[in-house]
């Protein structure tokens, strides 16, 4: 009697489906969008996220865009290039989407490159912010919905000159090109206002004891500009305190450095630090607290800049769908909207793109402090309408180097 | 270069070593017990420092998490050793690929437990802070670890060399079969080496949580530091750990803080060098 039941149940369950009549869908065949990122090793988590980001824009809209579905097929690149690649061609040769997106580190970025511009597939970056992608060496079917390193930095510079006294400063940062971009990018424009980069430390990515370094920073400096990402952001605090430097020399940071994907595991260490990014959880705007909210219901943690990056890229990728009335086959059309795009309203502000597929948009200057006993990104002041190039004529820029570890040179450091 | 940064930096290469120490003696005992290359013994570390994490997100107690994430990961090496490693005794490769084995498995069910963020174990008040000696300031949580890994040590070292069971340890370690000739029960012997390694291991990695933090990667990031430290010492030699510890920990230290665009020479040269004038390491036997 119970197996007959049981069997029924069976049956029911998965013969019922297929003679159900089909859900009334969407016009022609879906628009497939593949998506890349790392969603095992020691970057899963931010892979994680930035999915969560995605799946929760295209909940948002009930994947559905200009009548007809979305359908979003994820690959892991385990954060390795060469399996980046092998997944991309997957996604394009074998799936056919339309559209490629996704992606964090700067290596996967740049090794996909020549395969996104030779299958001649629209791309977006939505996190990978290797400055040369949108500048030396642009990529033609690559827009970028994130941003470029230094980006935030120049304008970071600028406040930096005109609202503290700090003229001489000490940076320390990850020794590689995010590490360098960042660096460089603050110290041209603190340069050039009459500041001093009088020490530039660059760390190994694999430190573990960051005491070998901090000990080495110069005590007359007036402050300290740190770049750090994920877990050694997190050791840097926690050590810069440790060695009696927190309150002493005042710190200053790339946006990773206090990102919400490790500020909340931080404690006071992290109190008072100022950064530069081009969002905040702390944002207080409608759109953003909608995202944010909806994004810790979703995701049981807050919000970071990874998982809003994917979801306001989700937002443009669509935007651009709609502009060419659904026609997502039509690869040239798709990608010259996906480089029109403007929306006045998302979660990190206004966005526009410039010439060279970069968007042109806010710059939030944040101090790290704490409210209703929890860390936060609070927005002290914001500089509207950034671009790639800061305040330089594109062809000006274009023509210095990218910033390196070397460069600029560093004229104080004796 | 001035007398305080020599004190100071000598001051933190001892307290990385200190740190290693706990990792690596557990390393080499195993090695020279069981003649097996570990290489989930970074995952203990990992594991240990995880659990001890929970336990003091529950707690709020810091040695009941230390103690409670050696207990349990002590538990899983004698699972292990019992149930997987004697299988394949005498045939060193299947047992490190078995070892590489667990190791991803044990990467991947952390990351299902407990996610990818990374977290920093959190200290009680009384390890919080630093100890200022004139313009000198030592963070107490370094002088802790320092001060377990000698304790440690000192019970290691009386254990090995004035006990019974120690002695037993010792002849497995120079003729495993002799051993079992006169009497000795080598497979027990191993077992609660095994254990004891992994207990070290799963300590080191609590202790550690405070310090390094606790993140995907650390497993394969700490290990190959264990290597070093066991080969410049001596594989299966406690001082050997000792003395490896506290010299990674110095050259790692002095290296990064001097010379630090050479930090990987200054680490692994002295390694090579080691290798090459003696190749059983400052304290093995050949």
């Amino acid at each position: 009697m119970r197996t007959r039941a049981f069997t029924v149940l069976l049956l029911a369950t998965f013969v019922a489906p297929l003679l159900a009549p089909p859900a009334p869908a969407a016009q022609g065949a879906p628009i497939k969008i593949g998506f890349l990122a790392p969603l095992t090793g020691p970057f899963a988590q931010i892979g994680k996220d930035m999915v969560n980001g995605t799946e929760l824009f295209l909940d948002e809209i009930k994947r559905e865009v200009a009548g007809r579905k979305v359908e979003l097929i994820v690959e892991d690149t385990e954060g390795q290039p060469s399996t980046a690649l092998n997944k991309s061609r997957k996604l394009v040769e074998q799936d056919k989407v339309h559209l490629l997106t996704g992606g964090l580190l700067a290596n996967v970025g740049y090794a996909l490159q020549p395969f996104i511009d030779g299958a001649q597939i629209p791309a977006t970056y939505p996190v990978i912010a290797a400055d040369d992608i949108t500048q030396r060496k642009p990529a033609k079917w690559i827009v970028r919905t994130g941003w470029t390193t230094s980006q935030p930095m120049h304008p970071f510079a600028d406040w930096v000159l005109k609202n503290t006294k700090y003229k001489k400063i000490t940076t320390i940062g990850m020794d590689y090109a995010f590490g360098y971009e960042t660096v460089g990018g603050f110290q041209r424009v603190f340069e050039e206002g009459g500041g001093q980069i009088v020490q530039k430390i660059w760390t190994p990515l694999n430190t573990n004891d960051f005491a070998p370094f901090l000990s080495q920073i110069k005590r007359d400096s007036d402050a300290v500009l740190a770049l750090f990402v994920g877990r050694l952001a997190l050791q840097f605090m926690k050590q810069y305190e440790e060695a009696g430097l927190h309150g002493k020399l005042p710190l200053l940071g790339g946006g990773t450095t206090t990102d919400e994907s490790v500020l909340p595991q931080m404690g006071d260490e992290a109190l008072g630090t100022l950064t530069a990014l081009h969002y905040s959880q702390a944002i207080d705007s409608p759109a953003n607290q909608k995202f944010a909210r909806a994004f810790e219901a979703r995701a049981g943690k807050i919000a970071s800049y990874y998982s809003e990056a994917t979801y306001t890229n989700m937002r443009w990728i669509t935007e651009a769908i709609k502009a060419v009335g659904g026609k997502a086959e039509d690869r040239a059309a798709l990608l010259a909207a996906l480089r029109k795009v403007d929306i006045k309203d998302t979660a990190r502000g206004p966005l526009s793109v410039d010439a060279h597929g970069n968007p042109v948009q806010t710059i939030y200057i944040r101090k790290v402090e704490r409210v209703g006993g929890k860390l936060q990104n609070t927005v002290i002041t914001s500089y509207p309408a950034v671009s790639q190039f800061w305040k330089y004529k594109a062809e000006d820029y274009l023509k210095q180097p990218l910033y390196a570890r070397e460069y600029p040179p560093c004229k104080a450091c004796q | 270069m001035t007398v305080e940064f020599w004190i100071v930096q000598t001051f933190n290469g001892l307290s990385y070593g200190a740190l290693l120490f706990l990792l690596a003696s557990g390393l080499s005992l195993i090695f020279g017990v069981m003649r097996i290359v570990n290489l989930a013994h970074g995952s203990y570390f990992l594991l240990g420092g995880y659990i001890a994490l929970s336990v003091i997100w529950r707690t709020s107690t810091f040695p009941l998490a230390l103690l409670a994430g050696a207990v349990a990961i002590a538990l899983v090496g004698i699972g292990m050793e019992r149930l997987f490693l004697r299988r394949l005794a005498g045939q060193t490769l299947g047992q490190v690929l078995m070892t590489v084995g667990f190791a991803l498995i044990f990467q991947d069910l952390a990351l299902l437990i407990w996610g990818g963020d990374p977290y920093s174990l959190p200290l009680p008040s009384w390890l919080q802070g630093v100890v200022t000696a004139g313009a000198l300031r030592f963070p107490k949580y370094r002088i802790f670890i320092m001060a377990v890994a000698v304790v440690i040590g000192a019970l290691l070292w009386l254990a090995l060399d004035r006990t019974r069971v120690g002695a037993m340890i010792r002849a497995a370690v120079d003729d495993a079969e002799m051993a079992q000739g006169v009497g000795i029960r080598v497979p027990t012997v191993s077992l609660g080496v095994f254990a004891l390694g992994a207990l070290l291991a799963a300590l080191g990695g609590g202790i550690g949580g405070g310090f390094l933090g606790v993140y995907p990667g650390l497993d394969f990031e700490i290990l190959p530091y264990a290597f070093v430290v066991i080969i410049v010492g001596g594989l299966g030699s406690l001082p050997g750990a000792m003395v490896g510890s506290l010299l990674v920990g110095l050259l790692d230290n002095f290296g990064k803080a001097l010379f630090p665009e050479l930090a990987y020479f200054t680490l692994f040269a002295p390694m090579a060098l080691i290798l090459a004038l003696r190749p059983t390491g400052l304290f093995g036997r050949t």
